[in-house]
């Protein structure tokens, strides 16, 4: 293929508005603004040095969001979830590794600044009323993208139905509205878990770790963890948060990577207009220059 | 109270027997406490029991086998001649009855006219209603009749066990007789029902001896059978409940599992669907003497839908099942993958590739005709 | 531009035997997918919670709208770079473009849990949650699918302005046909826009998965790296495309002018290699490349197909023959589309114990979908003006 000079330069002109897409090179980091929880933010604190594996925070947790019984472990006999899943927004794990045991209560983390709802197209999932991660059914058309982006493997999908729903949990806020806990916090018998205001629960972690430093991990998960998430968590001594199946996610938010290129590229929407006026001005005078008919055939 | 003074007054009626105070208390607690009354109850009735009007029971026997007497017959406390002698006036029993004949009937006249609106009425067995209900007849009435005549002048009606419940085994498909219930035949009266096959007689004698005392009759569920026994299903208090909790089940009769005492769940239990107290007191207090206690499934008798119709080894949902004593792991297995996907797979894969190669093969030979 | 005959249909009898058995093919996956939307996704697919997204997603759309980036690819060169010489490619490109897009948009409607609701993303714009990736990419595939067929749409109102068409398609034609005509620039112009954005989303699609994306694929460039790459996969189903309809209906080749073509891919293949090798090695992420796992087999497997297809693409040996042709051109589709399944299936780790695997159920309703594409080529390139360059060979002008 020969390249003559007018092919070159036209060619550049397309590079350059292509160099709109230029971000995409390399994003810089402080292109988002860092997320924080909103002021009347609730959230839960779970420590693990106080759950005895007694699973009535399960049962309730079935019982005040109507969840049906996930029997497909037991022969159809009990309700014993082996994960979190349609039938199952908050269970009790164990984990196990000789003499270390520990148990550890997974449900949704609400996030900070949740890589869900970055991912919902029409804002089914939304940080709503004290910054609680909820499902709004109107808005889903099942795409699971939620399942995809959510580091913690919490949002789950009814698989089994022909009008599937998303089912995660959401902090019981139907409970909340009415000025009760989530089922989960209020029958626990130990206050493993307890709720109440995120900056509470943040002060109550803290104070517990300065406390009886031997006792537990030295940190307090989801205070910064994947940009931080409204429910925390306190660990034994000499069990990772790894260990209870948290990942290790860093400080940034997971989100970040893709929204900061992603914003750069649409910022205002100027580079897709740029790149369509470019397109439109050069097929514009190749017509033109054919000569002929001038018509542009595909 | 007085302790001497108790004794002289009991000894005054048991005249001479060997039942002491002790074991009349303990039968009438032991009624008492099945019914969830507190302790001053089982001394009233006590009292009442001792008292010189002591409960008027009629028993009518119709369709049946006569279990449900026999399991009455059997409890060691109290036993028999105590039982019918001292806690209630059992004026009128077939099974039971040392008259005969006109005599017999002179009797239940006698007592249906002096003990008018006050006696009990206990009914055993099924009534057939078919052709008139020609299917039992005693001294010369159907059963229909005379459980319609003695009814009309009981102060309390009480059904034990199955076949008098609802129909039980002589209700069973093709049901000949048209066998019913007492409460069938006795539309619009209140009739205790205490189903089971047999009933526990300690569930009966909690009826009658609250009527005596009280004149009232325990709170009913909506098939009229009495709360206090008939609340829980089986399964919540089964000896054998920790087994189920923990998975472990007999597989089939007589084997390891079986001699170990496991759940029967699988071998058809009805317990988590069957509303009784037979885990809770013991059939004439022997401990373990009832089919679970003894390894045999639970088979419904209690329940209408479920005994007699729903086969032994066949096994129920449970509706309030609750986790084992296990834990789920940090990271369940969720990987299964079909061999038959994965060889269809590798035929896509492979036809696709194989295509390709063969088109570029093609386009080759066809290459040499002619080239723009 | 001249030199090149009027594109014309190739006509012949549609109901041949591959025809019959791409149909009945066909039929079956539509009982699958009645199926599907009676008993759930559940029973269809092996889709499950950590594996929210199968081969319909990976397959289907990711890499069945990069297969028809021919009409992107070959827009470019065309109407950007005003190369009226390729031309005669232009139509064929566009067709298959169409074809694959609108295949595209059939297995969301088929993986989507909730189908009757997307026709809420185009219309509740209030809904819009401009954060979502994924809803740049619906809503310009969707744009788009509607652009192709308007682009090409002239071939379809040439057939029907004809002597004999249905009075109603006569009139239809009337109408429409002058609007595309003029509306063209600008239709031509979002037809190149379009790609250009949501090729680029696709990429950053997975970004949002972060750590659960292997680290040989979950980079900030992979954005770029899927529009690179699609751009190169265009040209070679193109290229492709030619030499099999060519070959295949028996008609004059295009070798030369393909031949001319080769180059394009062959460097922009070049560019996605270092961007994409560079890339790994300035972040260390190298010695991800040398573990014994499945992650980094696949890796080589792309690495080999892409640089093997640049090379065969460099070479005149490969370059200059038909054979050739297709073989450096499947060599860099498959590794296009090695790289996107990788990418969304084989990088992607939920955590332990998971797995995935398509069900057959939803292999069979893919394999369905493809062909009932191809069945839509065939129907469409036999009747309507498509294939140009020369006159219809004589053989199959016999057979009609």
């Amino acid at each position: 293929m020969t390249v003559d000079r007018r092919t070159l330069l036209k060619g550049m002109a397309v590079a350059g508005a292509a160099a709109a897409l230029g971000p995409a090179l390399e994003p810089a980091p402080e292109a988002r603004e860092k997320r924080v929880p909103p002021p009347d933010a609730m959230g839960m604190l779970y420590d693990a040095t106080l759950c005895i594996g007694c699973k009535t925070c399960m049962v309730a947790c079935q019982d005040a969001n109507g969840l049906p019984r996930d029997t497909r472990s037991s022969d159809g006999l009990y309700d014993a979830p082996d994960d979190l899943n349609a039938k199952c927004k908050n269970i009790i794990k164990l984990f196990k590794d000789g003499d270390r045991t520990s148990f550890m209560k997974a449900q949704c983390m609400h996030c900070v600044d949740p890589a869900c709802i970055n991912a919902c197209m029409m804002g089914a999932l939304k940080k709503r009323e004290h910054g609680i991660v909820t499902w709004e059914g109107e808005r889903c058309t099942g795409c699971r993208y939620c399942g995809i982006a959510c580091a913690y493997g919490v949002p789950k999908y009814e698989w089994e139905k022909a009008w599937p729903r998303v089912i995660k949990c959401e902090m019981c806020s139907q409970r909340i509205a009415k000025g009760q806990q989530p089922a989960c916090c209020e029958v626990c018998p130990r206050k493993a878990v307890i709720f109440g205001k995120y900056t509470d629960l943040l002060a109550e972690a803290k104070g517990r770790l300065a406390a009886d430093p031997g006792k537990y991990e030295p940190k307090v998960f989801g205070v910064t963890d994947g940009g931080g998430t409204q429910v925390l968590y306190l660990s034994k001594a000499g069990i990772s948060f790894q260990d209870l199946g948290l990942p290790d996610l860093g400080e940034t938010p997971v989100p970040d990577m893709q929204q900061t290129i992603q914003h750069s590229l649409y910022q205002g929407f100027v580079a897709p207009v740029a790149l369509f006026a470019v397109f439109g001005a050069v097929i514009w005078r190749n017509k033109k220059a054919s000569g002929g008919d001038g018509e542009v055939k595909p | 109270m007085g302790q001497k003074e108790e004794t002289t007054r009991h000894e005054d009626h048991l005249d001479g027997s060997s039942w002491g105070r002790r074991d009349f208390m303990k039968v009438c607690t032991m009624a008492a406490a099945a019914m969830g009354l507190p302790s001053w109850a089982a001394e009233k009735m006590a009292e009442t029991a001792a008292g010189p009007k002591k409960p008027s029971v009629v028993w009518l026997h119709f369709q049946e086998c006569t279990g449900c007497t026999e399991s009455l017959l059997r409890t060691s406390h109290p036993d028999v001649a105590n039982l019918i002698l001292d806690l209630i006036s059992l004026d009128y029993c077939e099974t039971l009855f040392a008259a005969a004949g006109y005599q017999a009937e002179d009797v239940l006249k006698d007592i249906m006219a002096k003990n008018a609106g006050k006696y009990v009425l206990i009914v055993e067995g099924a009534i057939p209603t078919k052709d008139n209900g020609i299917f039992c007849k005693i001294a010369g009435k159907t059963a229909v009749d005379m459980v319609n005549e003695v009814a009309s002048k009981a102060g309390a009606i009480i059904a034990i066990g199955s076949c008098a419940s609802w129909g039980g085994i002589p209700s069973a498909d093709p049901n000949p007789t048209g066998a019913q219930g007492a409460p069938q035949v006795l539309k619009g009266k209140t009739v205790v029902t205490l189903p089971g096959c047999p009933a526990n007689p300690y569930n009966l004698l909690g009826v009658v001896l609250q009527y005596a005392t009280f004149g009232s009759l325990p709170a009913l569920d909506d098939k009229a059978r009495p709360l206090f026994a008939y609340t829980r299903v089986i399964h919540e208090d089964c000896p054998r409940r920790p087994h189920f909790d923990a998975g472990r089940f007999v597989g089939k009769f007589g084997d390891e599992g079986h001699k170990l005492g496991y759940c029967l769940y699988k071998t058809g239990c009805k317990g988590p669907v069957t509303h009784a107290n037979c885990s809770l007191l013991p059939f004439g207090e022997v401990p373990g003497a009832w089919p679970i206690g003894i390894g045999h499934p639970c088979v419904g008798c209690t329940e209408q839908a479920v005994g007699f119709r729903i086969p032994i080894s066949t096994t129920v949902e449970i509706s309030h099942a609750t986790p084992p004593d296990t834990y789920a792991p940090m990271h369940a297995e969720h990987s299964n993958i079909g061999p038959a996907a994965a060889g269809l797979a590798g035929l896509v894969g492979g036809a696709l590739i194989g295509a390709g190669l063969m088109a570029s093969k093609k386009i080759g030979e066809g290459a040499k005709e002619k080239e723009e | 531009m001249s030199a090149h005959t009027k594109p014309q249909p190739l006509g012949g009898p549609l109901w041949t035997p591959a025809f019959k058995i791409l149909a009945a093919i066909f039929g079956v996956s539509v009982l699958l997918i009645i199926w599907r939307f009676v008993a759930g996704l559940g029973a269809t697919t092996g889709l499950s919670d950590g594996y929210p997204w199968g081969i319909w997603i990976a397959f289907d759309v990711v890499t069945g709208t990069a297969l028809g980036c021919g009409g992107y690819a070959m827009a470019f060169l065309v109407y950007i770079f005003n190369k009226g010489d390729y031309h005669p490619l232009m139509r064929p490109a566009v067709l298959t473009s169409a074809l694959g897009y609108t295949m595209a948009a059939l297995a969301i409607n088929i993986d989507v849990g909730r189908t009757p609701y997307i026709y809420k993303i185009p219309v509740f714009v209030s809904w819009w949650n401009l954060n979502s990736v994924l809803l740049e990419v619906a809503l310009c595939v969707m744009a788009y699918v509607a652009i192709l067929w308007l682009e090409l749409s002239p071939a379809f109102f040439e057939t029907w302005e004809e002597e004999g068409s249905h009075p109603a398609l006569k009139k239809i034609a009337g109408v429409l046909h002058p609007i595309v005509k003029k509306l063209m620039v600008p239709i031509l112009a979002v037809g190149v826009l379009l790609p250009s954005m949501h090729q680029t989303s696709l990429g950053a699609l997975m970004l949002l998965a972060g750590q659960k994306v292997h680290g040989l694929w979950q980079t900030p460039f992979a954005p770029l790296l899927f529009l690179i790459s699609c751009v190169a996969m265009g040209y070679g189903v193109v290229a492709m495309e030619s030499t099999l309809a060519t070959s295949l209906f028996r008609r004059p080749r295009e070798t030369k002018l393909l031949a001319r073509m080769a180059v394009v891919p062959a460097w922009i293949v070049v560019v996605y290699l270092v961007i994409r090798t560079g890339d790994i090695i300035v972040h260390g992420r190298l010695g991800l490349a040398f573990q014994l796992n499945i992650q980094a087999f696949m890796f080589w497997v792309e690495m080999v197909l892409f640089t093997g297809g640049a090379a065969m693409l460099f070479s005149p040996k490969f370059r200059e023959t038909a054979k050739g042709q297709f073989q450096a051109s499947m060599a860099v589709v498959l590794a296009g589309t090695v790289y996107r399944m990788d990418t969304y299936l084989v990088a992607y780790n939920p955590g332990k114990n998971w797995a995935y695997f398509p069900a057959v159920p939803e292999l069979l309703i893919t394999v369905g979908v493809v062909a009932l594409e191809i069945m839509a080529y065939l129907y469409i390139v036999k009747r309507y003006p498509i294939l140009g360059g020369a006159a219809v060979a004589p053989k199959v002008r016999g057979a009609e």
